[in-house]
Protein backbone atom coordinates (compact mmCIF):
# COMPACT_ATOMS: atom_id res chain seq x y z
CA UNK A 1 0.00 0.00 0.00
CA UNK A 2 2.90 2.86 0.92
CA UNK A 3 4.42 1.37 -2.55
CA UNK A 4 1.39 2.80 -4.54
CA UNK A 5 1.54 6.06 -2.54
CA UNK A 6 5.20 6.69 -3.12
CA UNK A 7 4.37 5.88 -6.83
CA UNK A 8 1.49 8.70 -6.94
CA UNK A 9 3.88 11.36 -5.45
CA UNK A 10 6.27 10.70 -8.33
CA UNK A 11 3.35 11.14 -10.45
CA UNK A 12 2.48 14.52 -8.52
CA UNK A 13 6.28 15.69 -8.97
CA UNK A 14 5.93 15.14 -12.54
CA UNK A 15 2.27 16.70 -12.79
CA UNK A 16 4.09 19.97 -10.90
CA UNK A 17 6.36 20.32 -13.87
CA UNK A 18 4.21 20.29 -16.76
CA UNK A 19 1.66 22.44 -15.09
CA UNK A 20 4.37 25.57 -13.76
CA UNK A 21 7.09 25.65 -15.64
CA UNK A 22 7.66 28.09 -18.21
CA UNK A 23 10.90 26.10 -20.05
CA UNK A 24 9.44 24.10 -22.69
CA UNK A 25 12.44 21.18 -22.45
CA UNK A 26 11.08 20.96 -18.46
CA UNK A 27 7.63 20.55 -19.57
CA UNK A 28 8.80 17.74 -21.57
CA UNK A 29 11.30 16.78 -18.74
CA UNK A 30 7.57 16.36 -16.61
CA UNK A 31 5.81 14.22 -18.82
CA UNK A 32 8.46 11.66 -19.46
CA UNK A 33 8.37 11.53 -14.97
CA UNK A 34 4.51 11.08 -15.16
CA UNK A 35 5.38 8.00 -18.15
CA UNK A 36 7.83 6.69 -16.00
CA UNK A 37 5.82 6.56 -12.83
CA UNK A 38 2.71 4.80 -14.90
CA UNK A 39 4.59 2.17 -16.06
CA UNK A 40 5.93 1.34 -12.39
CA UNK A 41 2.86 1.22 -11.10
CA UNK A 42 1.42 -1.09 -13.74
CA UNK A 43 3.70 -3.71 -13.19
CA UNK A 44 3.70 -3.39 -9.11
CA UNK A 45 0.09 -4.76 -9.43
CA UNK A 46 1.05 -7.87 -11.11
CA UNK A 47 3.59 -8.67 -8.56
CA UNK A 48 3.87 -11.93 -6.46
CA UNK A 49 5.85 -12.75 -3.65
CA UNK A 50 8.51 -15.69 -3.96
CA UNK A 51 7.63 -15.22 -7.96
CA UNK A 52 9.34 -16.55 -11.09
CA UNK A 53 9.96 -14.78 -14.17
CA UNK A 54 7.42 -15.31 -16.96
CA UNK A 55 10.34 -17.79 -18.76
CA UNK A 56 9.55 -21.87 -18.65
CA UNK A 57 12.41 -23.46 -17.71
CA UNK A 58 12.43 -27.81 -18.09
CA UNK A 59 12.15 -28.61 -14.49
CA UNK A 60 10.25 -26.01 -12.87
CA UNK A 61 6.19 -25.75 -12.40
CA UNK A 62 4.45 -23.17 -13.93
CA UNK A 63 2.05 -22.25 -11.57
CA UNK A 64 4.35 -20.19 -9.38
CA UNK A 65 4.80 -17.04 -11.94
CA UNK A 66 4.70 -13.21 -12.00
CA UNK A 67 1.50 -11.72 -13.85
CA UNK A 68 2.79 -11.65 -17.57
CA UNK A 69 -0.17 -9.92 -18.50
CA UNK A 70 0.45 -6.19 -17.50
CA UNK A 71 4.40 -6.89 -18.48
CA UNK A 72 2.95 -7.24 -22.02
CA UNK A 73 1.00 -3.89 -22.24
CA UNK A 74 3.93 -1.91 -20.30
CA UNK A 75 6.67 -3.27 -22.56
CA UNK A 76 4.18 -1.51 -25.61
CA UNK A 77 3.83 1.22 -23.67
CA UNK A 78 7.82 2.05 -23.33
CA UNK A 79 8.33 2.41 -27.11
CA UNK A 80 4.96 4.35 -27.51
CA UNK A 81 6.65 6.96 -24.72
CA UNK A 82 9.49 7.18 -27.06
CA UNK A 83 7.82 7.88 -30.15
CA UNK A 84 6.28 10.70 -28.61
CA UNK A 85 9.11 12.29 -26.48
CA UNK A 86 10.89 12.29 -29.95
CA UNK A 87 8.18 13.71 -31.24
CA UNK A 88 7.94 16.86 -28.80
CA UNK A 89 11.44 17.60 -29.04
CA UNK A 90 11.51 18.18 -32.72
CA UNK A 91 8.69 20.37 -32.51
CA UNK A 92 10.66 22.29 -29.58
CA UNK A 93 13.43 22.13 -32.09
CA UNK A 94 11.52 23.81 -34.70
CA UNK A 95 10.18 26.55 -32.47
CA UNK A 96 13.06 27.28 -31.25
CA UNK A 97 14.49 27.92 -34.33
CA UNK A 98 11.71 30.24 -35.53
CA UNK A 99 11.37 32.50 -32.13
CA UNK A 100 14.70 32.40 -30.51
CA UNK A 101 13.91 31.43 -27.54
CA UNK A 102 12.00 28.23 -25.27
CA UNK A 103 9.62 30.39 -23.04
CA UNK A 104 6.18 29.52 -23.84
CA UNK A 105 5.16 32.91 -22.60
CA UNK A 106 6.46 34.60 -25.76
CA UNK A 107 5.22 32.22 -28.25
CA UNK A 108 2.19 33.83 -28.96
CA UNK A 109 1.67 33.79 -32.77
CA UNK A 110 -0.87 31.51 -33.61
CA UNK A 111 -0.50 31.95 -38.09
CA UNK A 112 2.62 31.95 -40.16
CA UNK B 1 35.07 3.55 -43.07
CA UNK B 2 35.84 7.13 -44.04
CA UNK B 3 38.49 8.63 -41.29
CA UNK B 4 38.51 12.32 -41.65
CA UNK B 5 40.89 13.50 -38.70
CA UNK B 6 39.16 17.31 -38.18
CA UNK B 7 35.63 15.72 -37.74
CA UNK B 8 34.22 13.41 -35.09
CA UNK B 9 35.78 12.82 -31.35
CA UNK B 10 39.58 11.89 -30.41
CA UNK B 11 41.74 9.03 -31.83
CA UNK B 12 40.49 7.28 -28.66
CA UNK B 13 37.21 7.25 -29.13
CA UNK B 14 37.61 5.97 -32.80
CA UNK B 15 40.06 2.91 -32.32
CA UNK B 16 37.29 1.81 -29.79
CA UNK B 17 34.54 2.29 -31.83
CA UNK B 18 36.19 0.09 -34.69
CA UNK B 19 36.44 -2.78 -32.58
CA UNK B 20 33.50 -2.76 -30.50
CA UNK B 21 31.16 -1.87 -33.33
CA UNK B 22 30.68 -5.08 -35.00
CA UNK B 23 29.65 -7.03 -31.23
CA UNK B 24 27.05 -4.78 -30.98
CA UNK B 25 25.25 -5.24 -33.85
CA UNK B 26 26.11 -9.33 -33.45
CA UNK B 27 24.82 -8.97 -30.14
CA UNK B 28 21.43 -7.24 -31.27
CA UNK B 29 20.75 -9.70 -33.94
CA UNK B 30 21.09 -12.58 -31.32
CA UNK B 31 18.35 -10.96 -29.00
CA UNK B 32 15.98 -10.60 -32.18
CA UNK B 33 16.19 -14.37 -33.19
CA UNK B 34 16.33 -15.72 -29.75
CA UNK B 35 13.59 -13.54 -28.59
CA UNK B 36 10.76 -16.75 -28.06
CA UNK B 37 13.27 -18.82 -26.16
CA UNK B 38 14.72 -15.68 -23.50
CA UNK B 39 14.01 -12.09 -22.90
CA UNK B 40 14.27 -9.73 -25.34
CA UNK B 41 12.40 -9.94 -28.53
CA UNK B 42 11.93 -7.71 -31.63
CA UNK B 43 11.50 -4.48 -29.95
CA UNK B 44 15.49 -4.47 -27.78
CA UNK B 45 17.09 -6.11 -30.09
CA UNK B 46 15.72 -3.64 -32.82
CA UNK B 47 16.74 -0.61 -31.20
CA UNK B 48 20.31 -2.20 -30.28
CA UNK B 49 21.07 -2.71 -34.34
CA UNK B 50 20.09 1.09 -34.23
CA UNK B 51 22.09 1.98 -31.65
CA UNK B 52 25.09 0.55 -33.03
CA UNK B 53 24.95 3.07 -36.21
CA UNK B 54 23.96 6.14 -33.63
CA UNK B 55 27.23 4.94 -31.95
CA UNK B 56 29.28 5.16 -35.51
CA UNK B 57 27.82 8.20 -36.29
CA UNK B 58 28.46 10.02 -32.89
CA UNK B 59 32.18 9.17 -33.09
CA UNK B 60 33.20 9.71 -36.82
CA UNK B 61 31.32 12.83 -37.26
CA UNK B 62 27.77 12.41 -39.86
CA UNK B 63 29.56 11.84 -42.98
CA UNK B 64 30.42 8.29 -42.40
CA UNK B 65 26.54 7.41 -42.42
CA UNK B 66 24.92 10.13 -44.48
CA UNK B 67 27.07 9.34 -47.09
CA UNK B 68 26.06 5.47 -47.60
CA UNK B 69 22.08 5.74 -46.12
CA UNK B 70 20.32 8.55 -47.16
CA UNK B 71 17.09 9.45 -45.82
CA UNK B 72 14.49 7.96 -48.78
CA UNK B 73 16.70 4.58 -48.21
CA UNK B 74 15.39 4.45 -44.80
CA UNK B 75 12.09 5.69 -45.13
CA UNK B 76 11.56 2.22 -48.10
CA UNK B 77 13.59 0.12 -46.27
CA UNK B 78 10.71 0.47 -43.06
CA UNK B 79 8.19 0.46 -45.24
CA UNK B 80 9.02 -2.79 -46.50
CA UNK B 81 9.09 -4.19 -42.76
CA UNK B 82 5.66 -2.54 -42.03
CA UNK B 83 4.52 -4.85 -44.88
CA UNK B 84 6.14 -7.98 -43.77
CA UNK B 85 4.28 -7.45 -40.70
CA UNK B 86 1.11 -7.11 -42.46
CA UNK B 87 1.40 -9.84 -44.93
CA UNK B 88 2.10 -12.72 -42.03
CA UNK B 89 -1.15 -11.29 -40.34
CA UNK B 90 -2.79 -12.05 -43.56
CA UNK B 91 -1.44 -15.57 -43.38
CA UNK B 92 -3.46 -16.31 -41.43
CA UNK B 93 -6.31 -16.52 -43.30
CA UNK B 94 -5.65 -19.40 -45.09
CA UNK B 95 -6.23 -21.20 -41.47
CA UNK B 96 -9.33 -19.51 -40.50
CA UNK B 97 -8.98 -16.16 -38.88
CA UNK B 98 -6.60 -12.99 -38.97
CA UNK B 99 -3.58 -13.33 -37.04
CA UNK B 100 -3.88 -17.37 -36.77
CA UNK B 101 -0.47 -18.98 -36.12
CA UNK B 102 -0.55 -21.30 -38.25
CA UNK B 103 2.80 -22.88 -38.86
CA UNK B 104 4.04 -26.17 -37.58
CA UNK B 105 4.81 -25.22 -33.67
CA UNK B 106 7.91 -27.69 -33.43
CA UNK B 107 8.71 -28.79 -29.80
CA UNK B 108 9.72 -26.43 -27.11
CA UNK B 109 13.50 -24.79 -26.69
CA UNK B 110 14.36 -25.14 -30.13
CA UNK B 111 15.44 -22.67 -32.43
CA UNK B 112 12.87 -23.57 -35.07
CA UNK B 113 9.80 -23.69 -33.31
CA UNK B 114 6.90 -21.07 -31.97
CA UNK B 115 5.13 -20.61 -35.38
CA UNK B 116 5.05 -17.48 -36.73
CA UNK B 117 6.92 -15.59 -33.46
CA UNK B 118 10.34 -15.93 -35.06
CA UNK B 119 9.16 -14.18 -38.64
CA UNK B 120 6.90 -11.79 -36.65
CA UNK B 121 10.27 -10.97 -34.23
CA UNK B 122 12.25 -10.12 -37.61
CA UNK B 123 9.65 -7.95 -39.35
CA UNK B 124 9.16 -5.90 -36.41
CA UNK B 125 13.22 -5.69 -35.50
CA UNK B 126 13.78 -4.48 -38.89
CA UNK B 127 10.51 -1.57 -38.74
CA UNK B 128 11.95 -0.16 -35.10
CA UNK B 129 15.70 -0.34 -36.27
CA UNK B 130 15.19 0.93 -39.72
CA UNK B 131 13.06 3.92 -38.25
CA UNK B 132 15.56 5.36 -35.31
CA UNK B 133 18.12 5.29 -37.35
CA UNK B 134 15.76 7.73 -39.46
CA UNK B 135 14.69 9.94 -36.73
CA UNK B 136 18.25 10.36 -35.95
CA UNK B 137 19.30 11.33 -39.48
CA UNK B 138 16.66 13.84 -39.85
CA UNK B 139 17.77 15.52 -36.07
CA UNK B 140 21.49 15.19 -37.26
CA UNK B 141 20.50 16.77 -41.09
CA UNK B 142 18.68 20.00 -39.61
CA UNK B 143 21.91 20.48 -37.85
CA UNK B 144 23.74 21.14 -41.01
CA UNK B 145 21.07 23.00 -43.15
CA UNK B 146 21.02 25.67 -40.03
CA UNK B 147 24.07 26.60 -40.47
CA UNK B 148 24.27 27.29 -43.96
CA UNK B 149 22.19 30.45 -43.68
CA UNK C 1 12.25 -3.09 1.66
CA UNK C 2 14.93 -2.42 -1.35
CA UNK C 3 11.86 -0.96 -3.08
CA UNK C 4 10.97 1.47 -0.70
CA UNK C 5 14.98 2.84 -0.77
CA UNK C 6 14.49 2.56 -4.69
CA UNK C 7 11.22 4.56 -5.22
CA UNK C 8 12.46 7.69 -2.30
CA UNK C 9 15.54 8.05 -4.98
CA UNK C 10 13.31 8.32 -7.77
CA UNK C 11 11.53 10.82 -6.38
CA UNK C 12 14.45 13.06 -4.58
CA UNK C 13 15.76 12.87 -8.06
CA UNK C 14 13.04 13.83 -10.11
CA UNK C 15 12.54 17.07 -7.50
CA UNK C 16 16.17 18.07 -8.68
CA UNK C 17 15.65 17.51 -12.39
CA UNK C 18 12.38 19.71 -12.45
CA UNK C 19 14.16 22.67 -9.91
CA UNK C 20 17.73 22.87 -11.43
CA UNK C 21 18.13 26.02 -13.41
CA UNK C 22 21.00 24.58 -15.33
CA UNK C 23 19.48 22.34 -18.41
CA UNK C 24 22.30 19.69 -18.78
CA UNK C 25 22.25 19.45 -14.98
CA UNK C 26 18.58 18.21 -15.59
CA UNK C 27 18.94 16.35 -18.16
CA UNK C 28 21.32 13.84 -17.02
CA UNK C 29 18.90 13.51 -13.62
CA UNK C 30 16.04 12.42 -15.73
CA UNK C 31 18.65 9.81 -16.88
CA UNK C 32 19.27 8.54 -13.00
CA UNK C 33 14.90 8.23 -13.03
CA UNK C 34 15.27 5.74 -15.82
CA UNK C 35 17.98 3.36 -14.65
CA UNK C 36 16.45 3.36 -11.36
CA UNK C 37 13.21 2.47 -13.22
CA UNK C 38 15.32 -0.14 -14.73
CA UNK C 39 16.74 -1.46 -11.66
CA UNK C 40 13.44 -1.66 -10.25
CA UNK C 41 11.49 -3.47 -13.03
CA UNK C 42 14.55 -6.37 -12.27
CA UNK C 43 13.38 -6.54 -9.10
CA UNK C 44 10.10 -7.34 -9.92
CA UNK C 45 11.09 -10.49 -11.96
CA UNK C 46 10.50 -8.88 -15.14
CA UNK C 47 13.97 -9.04 -17.50
CA UNK C 48 12.05 -8.46 -20.97
CA UNK C 49 10.84 -4.78 -19.41
CA UNK C 50 14.81 -3.88 -18.06
CA UNK C 51 15.89 -4.49 -21.31
CA UNK C 52 13.93 -2.29 -23.29
CA UNK C 53 13.68 0.12 -20.59
CA UNK C 54 17.46 0.59 -20.92
CA UNK C 55 17.65 0.78 -24.13
CA UNK C 56 15.06 3.25 -24.60
CA UNK C 57 16.41 5.59 -22.32
CA UNK C 58 19.67 5.84 -23.63
CA UNK C 59 18.22 6.93 -26.90
CA UNK C 60 15.87 9.94 -25.06
CA UNK C 61 19.21 10.74 -23.66
CA UNK C 62 20.76 11.44 -26.51
CA UNK C 63 18.11 13.14 -28.30
CA UNK C 64 17.10 15.43 -25.09
CA UNK C 65 20.80 16.68 -25.00
CA UNK C 66 20.70 17.50 -28.88
CA UNK C 67 18.14 19.66 -28.09
CA UNK C 68 19.61 21.24 -24.94
CA UNK C 69 22.90 22.32 -25.88
CA UNK C 70 24.08 25.79 -26.19
CA UNK C 71 20.60 26.62 -25.40
CA UNK C 72 20.22 27.92 -21.95
CA UNK C 73 18.55 31.54 -21.59
CA UNK C 74 17.87 32.83 -17.84
CA UNK C 75 13.89 33.38 -16.91
CA UNK C 76 12.16 36.19 -15.27
CA UNK C 77 9.58 35.38 -12.32
CA UNK C 78 6.81 37.87 -12.90
CA UNK C 79 4.30 38.73 -10.66
CA UNK C 80 0.61 36.35 -9.51
CA UNK C 81 3.35 33.60 -8.56
CA UNK C 82 1.76 33.09 -4.95
CA UNK C 83 -2.01 32.53 -6.67
CA UNK C 84 -0.31 30.00 -8.69
CA UNK C 85 1.67 27.83 -6.47
CA UNK C 86 -1.22 28.14 -3.81
CA UNK C 87 -3.42 26.76 -6.46
CA UNK C 88 -1.37 23.84 -7.88
CA UNK C 89 -0.50 22.39 -4.21
CA UNK C 90 -4.33 22.90 -3.38
CA UNK C 91 -4.95 20.43 -6.65
CA UNK C 92 -2.52 17.90 -5.78
CA UNK C 93 -3.15 17.68 -2.26
CA UNK C 94 -7.07 16.83 -3.58
CA UNK C 95 -6.04 14.70 -6.06
CA UNK C 96 -3.85 12.46 -3.22
CA UNK C 97 -6.88 12.46 -1.10
CA UNK C 98 -8.54 10.75 -3.29
CA UNK C 99 -6.82 8.67 -5.03
CA UNK C 100 -5.60 7.25 -1.34
CA UNK C 101 -8.92 6.63 -0.70
CA UNK C 102 -9.20 4.57 -4.43
CA UNK C 103 -6.10 2.48 -3.44
CA UNK C 104 -7.73 0.72 -0.54
CA UNK C 105 -10.02 -1.07 -3.23
CA UNK C 106 -6.69 -2.69 -4.49
CA UNK C 107 -5.54 -5.84 -3.73
CA UNK C 108 -2.59 -6.25 -1.29
CA UNK C 109 0.47 -5.88 -3.14
CA UNK C 110 1.89 -9.36 -3.71
CA UNK C 111 -1.11 -11.29 -3.67
CA UNK C 112 -2.65 -10.51 -7.40
CA UNK C 113 -5.87 -11.78 -8.56
CA UNK C 114 -5.15 -13.94 -11.52
CA UNK C 115 -8.04 -14.62 -13.08
CA UNK C 116 -8.00 -13.72 -16.82
CA UNK C 117 -4.32 -14.94 -17.11
CA UNK C 118 -4.89 -18.63 -15.71
CA UNK C 119 -5.40 -19.73 -19.47
CA UNK C 120 -2.35 -17.97 -20.68
CA UNK C 121 -0.33 -19.57 -18.08
CA UNK C 122 -1.02 -23.49 -18.49
CA UNK C 123 -1.90 -23.20 -22.23
CA UNK C 124 0.73 -20.96 -23.42
CA UNK C 125 3.46 -23.47 -24.11
CA UNK C 126 1.63 -26.19 -25.58
CA UNK C 127 -0.41 -23.78 -27.48
CA UNK C 128 2.28 -21.65 -29.28
CA UNK C 129 5.21 -23.43 -28.86
CA UNK C 130 7.15 -20.46 -27.16
CA UNK C 131 8.59 -20.76 -24.13
CA UNK C 132 8.61 -16.90 -23.40
CA UNK C 133 5.48 -16.19 -21.85
CA UNK C 134 5.70 -12.53 -22.45
CA UNK C 135 6.31 -12.87 -26.12
CA UNK C 136 3.51 -15.45 -26.82
CA UNK C 137 1.38 -12.98 -25.24
CA UNK C 138 2.19 -9.81 -26.99
CA UNK C 139 3.04 -11.60 -30.43
CA UNK C 140 0.14 -14.37 -30.56
CA UNK C 141 -2.36 -13.96 -28.05
CA UNK C 142 -2.67 -10.32 -28.37
CA UNK C 143 -1.53 -9.76 -31.62
CA UNK C 144 -3.46 -6.49 -32.31
CA UNK C 145 -1.84 -4.23 -29.84
CA UNK C 146 1.86 -5.26 -31.62
CA UNK C 147 -0.06 -3.65 -34.95
CA UNK C 148 -1.15 -0.75 -33.19
CA UNK C 149 2.06 0.33 -31.63
CA UNK C 150 3.72 -0.85 -34.82
CA UNK C 151 1.61 2.14 -36.29
CA UNK C 152 1.83 4.58 -33.91
CA UNK C 153 6.11 4.42 -34.55
CA UNK C 154 5.30 4.84 -38.14
CA UNK C 155 3.29 7.57 -37.83
CA UNK C 156 5.88 9.59 -35.41
CA UNK C 157 8.48 8.82 -37.85
CA UNK C 158 6.28 10.39 -40.88
CA UNK C 159 5.47 12.93 -38.40
CA UNK C 160 9.28 13.94 -37.29
CA UNK C 161 10.60 13.62 -41.17
CA UNK C 162 8.06 16.39 -42.02
CA UNK C 163 8.82 18.62 -39.18
CA UNK C 164 12.13 18.62 -39.66
CA UNK C 165 12.49 19.04 -43.18
CA UNK C 166 15.22 21.23 -44.45
CA UNK C 167 13.90 23.45 -47.20
CA UNK C 168 9.93 24.14 -47.41
CA UNK C 169 8.66 24.85 -50.17
CA UNK C 170 9.08 29.16 -49.69
CA UNK C 171 12.97 28.86 -49.87
CA UNK C 172 12.92 27.08 -53.23
CA UNK C 173 10.84 29.16 -54.86
CA UNK C 174 13.50 32.26 -53.43
CA UNK C 175 15.80 29.96 -54.97
CA UNK C 176 14.17 29.61 -58.37
CA UNK C 177 13.74 33.73 -58.80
Amino acid sequence: MSLYLLCLALFCVGLYGVLRKRNIVKIIIGLAIIEYSINLFFVLLGYRFHGRAPIDAQDQNILNMVDPLPQALVLTSIVIGLAVMAVLISIALRLYEKYGTFDITKIKQLKG
Amino acid sequence: MIDNPKAGMSLIVKTITRLIMGLILLFGIYIVLHGHLSPGGGFAGGMIIALSFVHLMLAFGKEAVTSKISKNLASNLESIGALMFLSIAAIGFFGGSFFLNILKKGEPFKLFSAGTIPLNNLAISLKVSVGLLAIFLALVILEGTKKEI
Amino acid sequence: MELHILLLFMIFAAIVAIEVKDLLSSVVAVGAVGFALCVAFLILKAPDLAITQLVVEILCLIILIRATINKDLPLVIEGRWIFNTVSTMVFIAAFLFFAYHALKELPAFGEPIMHLVKKYLEEGTTSTGAVNLVAAVILDFRAYDTLGEATVLFASVVGIMTVLRGRGRKRIEEKEK
